[in-house]
């Protein structure tokens, strides 16, 4: 008979300290030596991880009420601007902001050393912060300016929500031209002198569930080291994209909304970095377990990178320019190889996700399961699959007249 | 046969001193310059490997120390920060002598003695966990 399973019954298992769970890794070779059907009777929950850049993200704050108080418009932390349009002493930190201060790319290629996700490992790290806040004082916020030194504890809520994380596959990318250029995927050396990809490809969490057929809002996820949830689908979600016999989109597709406490974080998960010549980011840490609750799902989780394609776009031109045009399809076998081909030339590869971060997340939300501190959550809504019909749109530019 | 890899810092009065050429001429030492470069205030750094059979080696670390010029090892000034690096990997593919590679389990190792300074992976480093210190 057909395993069926209810994540009810899995937590049931969890509690008891009976579920079986396994890595999205250590899966992959249970299924060669005993078959789907057997596996999917052993094995109640597969665990996945990621570790990598991810723009998207950014955490609000709540400061707490100065005397007299203030209703900001403006405030600092470490230099970096958060965006305080919204209540007198709630702001947000984006992963990307930079201080006024910055050079950016004056002098090209810019260095970026410092941003947003800088403050917000920083905050994590439980260190001390400088919040400098201006506004234009009210009746009943008097106060102008301020300049104070806060921690993560000092403050009320810190709240870690990332609008676009977990990208389903990315596209790899390589520079044709004939000089060296600075982008989001690194330095990218002439004439194709060396091709970066981002993700954990069979470890990664969306690329074990294609479809979205266990994961959708209130998922509970390992989010950089804590609990979080999954809150939407993610900005730029497009499960409307080609995708090989096995279900896996050969591009970028489906995107998580991510958030949690950021209290509960951790600075080994959540760090700041710099991408020469392009800007500052935050490096996330994410885990989301599958619920193995039929054969179908449990194969799902069973893809190797061999059997996981992406596409080679040009980020000297196609990419800038918004044209389609890609130059060859490799899997993330060849990738981790070390070297692809691309139109017949060998290019090296360059990783810029943590395949050895995703293992070790994947590993911890596997004990975290197996030791009953982490039970599975039932999503409210599923996140919208192939079956809703969303088509990406682009920003076309148009005269005022 | 000793090899080794020093940084030497020469001071504004010793940068215009032919002491490379005694190591060659008088100690019989294989020299081999990775990288040098003199400043403004005409202070300069050599990057080099020494070799050569013990006593010449031993004798000519003796003259070079004679000289004044300031030597240390490579290797106490190229920090790579393991808790800082995010074991991505990028920067094994812009590191032109495998100093910095990753293993079987997707792990970045430094051998601080294939590294040549370069510098190729300070930048192209996410994390800016490699860390250069002359």
């Amino acid at each position: 008979m057909a395993v069926e399973r209810t994540i009810a019954e899995i937590n049931e298992k969890i509690k008891q300290g009976k579920a079986v769970v396994v890595t999205a890794e250590e899966i992959i070779d249970i299924v060669k030596e005993k078959g789907v059907k057997r596996a999917a009777q052993d094995i109640d929950v597969v665990t996945t991880g990621t570790f990598g850049a991810m723009c998207s993200s950014g955490a609000f704050l709540n400061f707490g009420h100065s005397k007299p108080r203030i209703k900001m418009t403006k405030a600092t932390l470490n230099g970096v601007p958060a965006y305080a349009g919204i209540a007198a002493v709630d702001a947000y930190i984006g992963a990307t902001a930079l201080p006024e201060s910055d050079p950016e790319n004056r002098i090209h290629p810019g260095k970026f050393l410092y941003g947003g996700g800088h403050v917000i490992e920083d905050l994590v790290a439980g260190k001390k912060v400088k919040l400098e806040a201006s506004g234009y004082g009210t009746d009943c916020y008097p106060r102008r300016h301020l300049e104070t030194w806060i921690t993560l504890q000092d403050i009320n809520e810190a709240i870690l929500f990332n609008p676009r994380n977990a990208y389903q596959n990315y596209g790899v990318a390589v520079n044709t031209s004939n000089k060296t250029i600075y982008t989001y995927m690194g330095v990218l050396k002439p004439r194709m002198g060396n091709a970066s990809y981002s993700t954990s490809g069979q470890l990664s969490p969306l690329l074990n569930d294609p479809y979205y057929r266990t994961i959708g809002i209130g998922t509970r996820v390992f989010l950089g080291g804590g609990i979080g949830y999954v809150a939407w689908h993610g900005t730029q979600h497009n499960p409307t994209v080609p995708r090989g016999e096995n279900g896996v989109p050969t591009t970028g597709a489906g995107t998580l909304a991510l958030i949690g406490n950021l209290k509960q974080m951790s600075p080994n998960w959540l760090r700041g970095v710099s991408f020469l010549g392009y800007g500052a980011s935050l490096a996330v840490g994410i885990g989301v377990p599958i619920p193995i609750l039929n054969e179908e799902i449990l194969a799902s989780t069973a893809v190797t990178d061999a059997e996981i394609y992406t596409t080679v776009v040009d980020y000297s031109s196609a990419y800038p320019e918004r044209k389609p045009e890609v130059l060859g399809k490799v899997s993330y076998a060849e990738l981790r190889s070390g070297v692809i081909k691309v139109q017949g030339k060998d290019v090296p590869t360059t990783p810029l996700s943590s395949y050895a971060k995703a293992r070790e997340i994947a590993q911890i939300l596997k004990d975290w399961i197996s030791s009953g501190s982490f039970l599975l959550t039932e999503p409210v809504q599923l996140l919208p699959s192939v079956e809703a019909g969303i088509e990406l749109k682009s920003l076309e530019i148009r005269n005022n007249s | 046969m000793v090899v080794n890899k020093f940084v030497l810092r020469f001071s504004s009065a010793l940068v215009d001193q032919p002491v490379i050429y005694h190591l060659v001429k008088d100690y019989d030492l294989v020299i081999n310059i990775l990288k040098a470069d003199i400043n403004p205030h005409q202070e300069g750094y050599v990057v080099l490997e020494l070799s050569g059979d013990s006593e010449n080696y031993n004798r000519g670390l003796e003259y070079l120390k004679s000289t004044g010029v300031d030597i240390s090892p490579l290797s106490g000034t190229i920090f790579w920060n393991k808790d800082r690096c995010l074991q991505c990997g990028a920067c094994t593919s812009f590191c032109p002598t495998g100093a910095l590679k990753m293993d079987q389990d997707r792990l970045v190792d430094f051998d601080g003695s294939r590294c040549i300074v370069c510098e190729s992976c300070l930048d192209v480093c996410m994390a800016r966990a490699v860390e250069v210190r002359f």
